[in-house]
């Protein structure tokens, strides 16, 4: 006591592991509970048609069938539809376009992979092999499988309260002055985007097992989700299963969620409502090709975006044309991804005095879209960093120094887009990532690579991003249907450990381990005496959960917060141990002291007295250690950096081979670098793969042609390179730790990076995403 | 289509069951067995989650049919762990934070087994193409690597 | 999957007899395309044939000009091979690019050539070394055996027993991987023999083929520069998400010239 190391900010190994690594790890699909049943889904295989008759007496006879059940008896269940918990305003005031959403179709399917019905078994081989005997008539309509499809005036349309496919047409910033600017520039730099769709992939696939207690009227959902506590309020409240204390959600170790783990999805319900009507317990794990076809997808963006210089190369407008694919119906986020998260980050790091964007979204023939690790931010940031890397190169100026001229340098900085960036220093993270990567000999490498047949190209990514979003009242301004705060309790043990609880949920963030970290520093206690419990909603009262990179800046905020209320009761009882006034005691290193005495107590002391509550009035003092805190941050953090790839091409096969790359990032505080470094790495390779490797592609009928790993490319261990990460630190002021996110932002930085990268080396404008081997051969060929 | 019965060795221990002939390995592992520790990620043998060793030689036993491995010794995570401490490679993945939400880490550690076993000292190019039939969606593979360097390291000079 | 029965024969009589009295019955040699296409529940056979236990497909044997492999032998042990490495280190080379470590401990190269498929890696060597397939009923040379996509000369029940691959004075193989699946988007094998030299080529078209035009210009200069000028014309060859038939005649050329860098660096 009193001298243990500082654990925060140090790389202290991960508490979570030796469970995890030794097959121990408790995933909701290791659970079997006494009668379990298996579901399995039946999926339209049709793209968009009307349903006509369904027949389920085959599937019914099946041996170990238990029930089926179609979207019919759905609809007539009184159970409400999948909705999505953002609201956006059209330019012209009216609301967002929003169709029915039901957890089982019975009218009309919209993509394929939608489910239709459910078939319950005392098996999963006897669910599957009955699912397919499910017999379900569909009379085909058109298909629109993209948004410029969907855009058409003959379009079919999918939603009868969405003419025209559209959900929203929506704008942010000044348009008036963005055009003033661009007449009036010396230069102006145009470009066209695909942002590239993507299928999120956690390698555990999405799983539920639904149970209800008869006897007590209650349902238990064991669920891989980033987010119990909200999915518990979405099924009570929105769906309508009752009120909250009559559910339960446990989301114990979930293996990865990447943002699609954070909404509400049909499965939960269907399995649920026919857990409850069939009395036995349903689980239903997806398969891989049900992940590929039903997991919300990412991105799938198409923009035009215009910059505007005057003659001493400083940007002075950027005018920003979105048109973003919803997928057939808006998933929970939906919604927010391509407006509030995407075109509010448009400044970049760069001083840009009138921004001007416009976002149409339309619903099309394809899984829904919703966050992805990164959500919204890296589109704008690869619109951003592509078209300042395009200027740089029109106006003949080195990219890093056109950077560098355009940078914001002073903070507060208010952008035109909401964001008021509270901290930062971009320069420094450039000039340190330029250093580690060796840029000055850069020239040299190419040489020797071209004298070897290869093209080298080095491209920059500079990102800025908006993490831990809040404060709530602002967010509800914006439409959001829930408050984004977090909340945290710690209970201190009468022999001074402690658990604390979050209502954040870890799915591969180390919080067992960082969050223990701070606590067991600011108790002077051993990380060993702190246990970090979540993901359970009878254990934790309420909690938003983790996505948006909110789990430090805001989840641990909580807690630190939750500390200050405990030393504060603390620091009472020990004055009255001490017989010394109350506003002598400090509390350091794990020990209470006061000027008025020799004596000291130790933490652990303080905590046995806080319950024999043998020396304290407890008329003044209740007895007990235990404190609550919500902490609504007072605004966003904004984590930034630059990231810097060096590529080699080899022109006659056009394969790309990363060659270096550094990635600097500004996260302000840092508590467990080790981890944090690990959540670079695997942004990074997200970012990477987004550039190189993964497509959704459907075909004109709307069927996912990507839809397994023999055709979606999965980054491998040897398609990628060693990394070579580095830190700058600006704190953040929008948090008692001055922490920012770092959650996300590895799969925003590199896009840009990688994509600028091939561009320098083959001397071309721009490539889209997937840069392809064939893609890049072709931009050789017709190069030379 | 009535049920197998299949003599096999699960870690070093002797294991009867009956099975259909349509059960995969990895079905009775985790159903029948309740050794749910090696994990499905994707049922086609593309992603490596749930790879196990088989008379030594690194499979995936969603691959596997039950009734195949009659005669064969089948090595788990469950049986890398050498008492109640961990196995070095363990300790390495956990020194190196190679594992993040851990779902694939299994399959990993067992694919890392069976490298060692055979290369007590591969190159980095080496080590990232033996696990190239292993996804991993969270590390990134940068700590992964270090953590097999790491762990060859151990082997060759055990503490 | 859908449910079967298994049977685990030890001899290539008891295993065809075994096929022939199913109703519709699969060899299962590896599993590494029949498991999972019946996971998907695109295949349902009644009745599986266990190849494993038959001793007489197993093994790896040189044969004074010939290499023997046995239908059950397993990439893997291909690619490890002493014997194999002596006589034709490109298809230990080859074996050791299938697929992943998991496919390659137990896929196996009577598998492969039997299925056919048209990006795999093993008859791009069939046909480049001009090998023979000898079933349980025949010999058939490669040359014939290659016939559509998917397709080959096997009749139904018919059974790989063993593969005699020609042994040449030297061999190269290269590979263009599909990034996401590690197939072959087109491989070459480039082998040089007393009387001349073949060109086999996988994942181009429906099915591996010896490319003519190639070894024409190979037998009158045996260089990577003799293919410069060389015309591959694209008509019938493979288009999908990760490479067009233009982009695949391409590579063909490419992987050409490369292996035969390699061929003669060897």
């Amino acid at each position: 006591m009193g001298n243990l190391p500082k654990a925060f900010g140090q790389s202290v190994r991960r508490k979570e592991d030796p469970r995890l690594i030794t097959g121990a790890g408790r995933y909701t699909d290791d659970q079997q509970l006494p009668q379990q049943a298996w579901a399995a889904f039946v999926r339209s295989p049709i793209a968009h048609a009307n349903i006509g008759e369904v027949d389920t007496s085959a599937a019914l006879e099946h041996p170990g069938v238990v029930g089926v059940l179609t979207g019919a008896e759905f609809a007539a269940s009184g159970l409400n539809d999948l909705a999505c918990g953002w609201m956006i305003h059209s330019r012209n005031g009216d609301p967002m376009r929003v169709g029915e959403h039901p957890a089982l179709a019975s009218q009309r399917v919209r993509y394929v992979g939608e489910p239709v019905a459910v078939v319950v078994a005392d098996s999963r081989q006897a669910a599957r092999a009955a699912a397919e005997l499910v017999m379900v008539d569909y009379d085909e309509l058109p298909v629109v499988s993209d948004v410029e499809a969907a855009a058409a005036p003959d379009a079919v349309v999918l939603h009868d309260a969405a003419p025209g496919n559209q959900c929203y047409d929506w704008e942010i910033g000044n348009r008036d002055a963005v055009r003033k600017a661009l007449d009036e520039a010396a230069h102006v730099t145009e470009i066209r985007l695909i942002n590239n769709r993507l299928v999120p992939n956690a390698m555990e696939p999405r799983a539920v097992n639904a149970s209800y207690d008869a006897s007590r009227d209650r349902y238990t959902l064991y669920v891989a989700s980033q987010n119990p506590h909200g999915l518990r309020m979405t099924l009570a409240a929105v769906i309508g299963f009752g009120p909250e204390h009559k559910i339960r959600v446990i989301s114990e170790d979930v293996g990865g969620g990447f943002g699609s783990k954070a909404f509400n999805y049909a499965e939960e319900v269907v399995c649920m409502w026919a857990a409850k009507r069939l009395g036995r317990p349903v689980k239903w794990t997806a398969e891989r090709s049900e992940s590929f076809l039903t997991d919300a997808h990412g991105r799938d963006h198409i923009t035009t975006a215009r910059l505007a210089m005057d003659a001493n190369h400083r940007i002075t407008a950027l005018d920003v044309s979105t048109h973003a694919n919803l997928g057939a119906y808006l998933s929970t986020f939906g919604s927010l991804v391509p407006t509030y998260v995407y075109a509010t980050l448009l400044s970049g790091q760069y001083d840009i005095p009138n921004i001007y964007a416009n976002v149409v979204t339309r619903y099309t023939n394809t899984t829904p879209v919703d966050a992805y690790r990164g959500a919204g931010r890296p589109e704008a940031g690869y619109v951003v960093e592509r078209l300042v890397d395009v200027a740089a190169r029109e106006l003949g100026i080195d990219p890093a120094e056109f950077r560098r001229q355009n940078f914001i340098r002073t903070f507060p900085h208010a952008t035109p887009v909401e964001m008021t960036y509270d901290s930062g220093d971009f320069q420094a993270h450039l000039d340190k990532a330029l250093d580690m990567i060796d840029a000055a000999g850069f020239e040299a490498r190419r040489e020797a690579s071209r004298a070897e047949g290869k093209l080298r190209g080095l491209g920059i990514g500079c990102y800025i991003e908006a993490a831990g979003i809040g404060p709530s009242a602002r967010l509800g301004k914006l439409g959001s249907g829930a408050g984004l705060w977090e909340s945290a309790e710690i209970r201190v043990n009468p022999t001074g450990s402690v658990e604390v609880l979050t209502g954040c949920h870890s799915h591969g963030q180390s919080h067992e381990t960082t969050y223990a970290q701070l606590v067991a520093d600011r108790f002077g206690i051993s990380v060993d005496d702190v246990e970090i419990l979540h993901g359970d909603t009878d254990v934790v009262q309420f909690g938003m959960g983790t996505y948006g990179s909110r789990s430090g800046p805001v989840g641990l905020s909580a807690i630190d917060m939750a500390c200050d209320k405990i030393v504060a009761k603390a620091e009472k009882i020990a004055a009255h141990l001490l017989n010394v006034p109350a506003d002598t005691v400090t509390f350091e290193d794990g020990e209470f002291a006061s000027e008025a005495t020799n004596e000291r107590l130790g933490f652990a002391e303080v905590a046995l007295n806080a319950y024999t509550a043998h020396h304290f009035p407890t008329t003044e003092i209740e007895p007990g250690l235990k404190e609550t805190t919500f902490f609504d941050p007072p605004d966003f953090n904004f984590p930034a950096g630059t990231h810097v790839c060096e590529v080699e091409v080899d022109p006659a096969t056009g394969v790309v081979r990363i060659a270096r790359f550094v990635a600097v990032d500004d996260f302000g505080v840092i508590g467990n670098p080790m981890v944090v470094e690990g959540q670079v790495h695997g942004g990074l390779v997200q970012g990477i793969g987004q550039a190189l490797l993964e497509q959704a592609r459907y075909d004109d009928y709307g069927q996912l042609l990507s839809g397994s790993y023999m055709d979606y490319c999965m980054p491998r261990a040897d398609d990628v390179p060693d990394f070579d990460v580095g830190f700058t630190e600006t704190r953040s002021t929008t948090n008692p730790l001055g922490m920012k996110g770092c959650g996300e932002a590895g799969s925003i930085g590199s896009p840009p990076a990688v994509i600028n990268a091939i561009c320098d080396a083959l001397g071309i404008r721009h490539i889209d995403m997937p840069a392809t081997p064939e893609k890049v051969w072709r931009a050789v060929t017709s190069a030379a | 289509m009535s049920k197998l019965h299949v003599e096999t060795s699960i870690n070093g221990e002797a294991v009867e069951f009956l099975c259909e002939p349509q059960q995969s390995l990895l079905e009775v592992l985790r159903e029948e067995l309740d050794r749910t520790g090696t994990k499905e990620g994707c049922g086609t043998g593309d992603c490596g989650a749930c790879s196990v060793l088989m008379d030594g030689r690194l499979v995936c036993s969603c691959l596997v049919l039950a009734a195949e491995t009659s005669g064969h010794e089948i090595t788990t995570i469950e049986g890398i762990a050498q008492g109640d401490g961990l196995h070095p490679i363990q300790q390495a993945y956990l020194d190196n934070a190679a594992l993040q939400c851990g779902i694939c880490t299994p399959g990993l550690v067992v694919a890392t087994k069976a490298l060692l076993d055979k290369n007590p000292n591969p190159d980095e190019e080496t080590i990232r193409y033996w696990i190239a039939g292993n996804l991993c969606r969270c590390t990134g593979y940068d700590k992964i690597v270090r953590a097999i360097q790491d762990a060859a390291g151990r082997l060759a000079h055990p503490a | 999957m859908y449910p079967f029965n298994y049977h685990k024969p030890s001899s290539v009589d008891e295993a065809v007899s075994l096929f022939l009295d199913a109703e519709d019955p699969a060899y299962l040699s590896g599993g590494m395309t029949l498991i999972p296409t019946m996971k998907q529940r695109l295949a349902m056979p009644t009745d599986l044939v266990d190849l494993s236990g038959v001793q007489a497909m197993r093994g790896i044997e040189r044969q004074d000009q010939k290499l023997v492999l046995g239908a059950f032998t397993r990439h893997a042990e291909v690619a490890r091979s002493e014997v194999v490495a002596q006589a034709i280190p490109a298809l230990a080379h080859l074996a050791g690019l299938i697929g992943d470590n998991q496919v390659r401990y137990r896929g196996t190269i009577g598998g492969s050539v039997a299925n056919s498929d048209p990006a795999a890696d093993y008859p791009a060597a069939v046909v480049a070394l001009g090998a023979e397939v000898v079933t349980n009923k025949r010999t058939i040379s490669s040359a014939d055996y290659f016939q559509d996509l998917f397709e080959t000369a096997l009749e139904p029940g018919e059974m790989i027993v063993r593969i005699e691959l020609p042994i040449p004075r030297r061999a190269a193989y290269r590979k263009f991987p599909n990034p996401a699946s590690r197939y072959a988007v087109v491989g070459v094998m480039v082998a040089q023999f007393d009387n001349g030299v073949q060109v086999g080529v996988t994942g181009a078209g429906p099915c591996a083929f010896r490319a003519s035009t190639l070894e024409a210009a190979l037998a009158a200069d045996l260089r990577p520069e003799a293919l410069a000028g060389v015309d591959i014309p694209d008509a019938g060859f493979n288009a999908d998400l990760h490479a067009s038939a233009e982009y695949r005649a391409h590579l063909v050329g490419v992987m050409a010239r490369r292996a035969v860098a390699d061929l003669l660096a060897s």
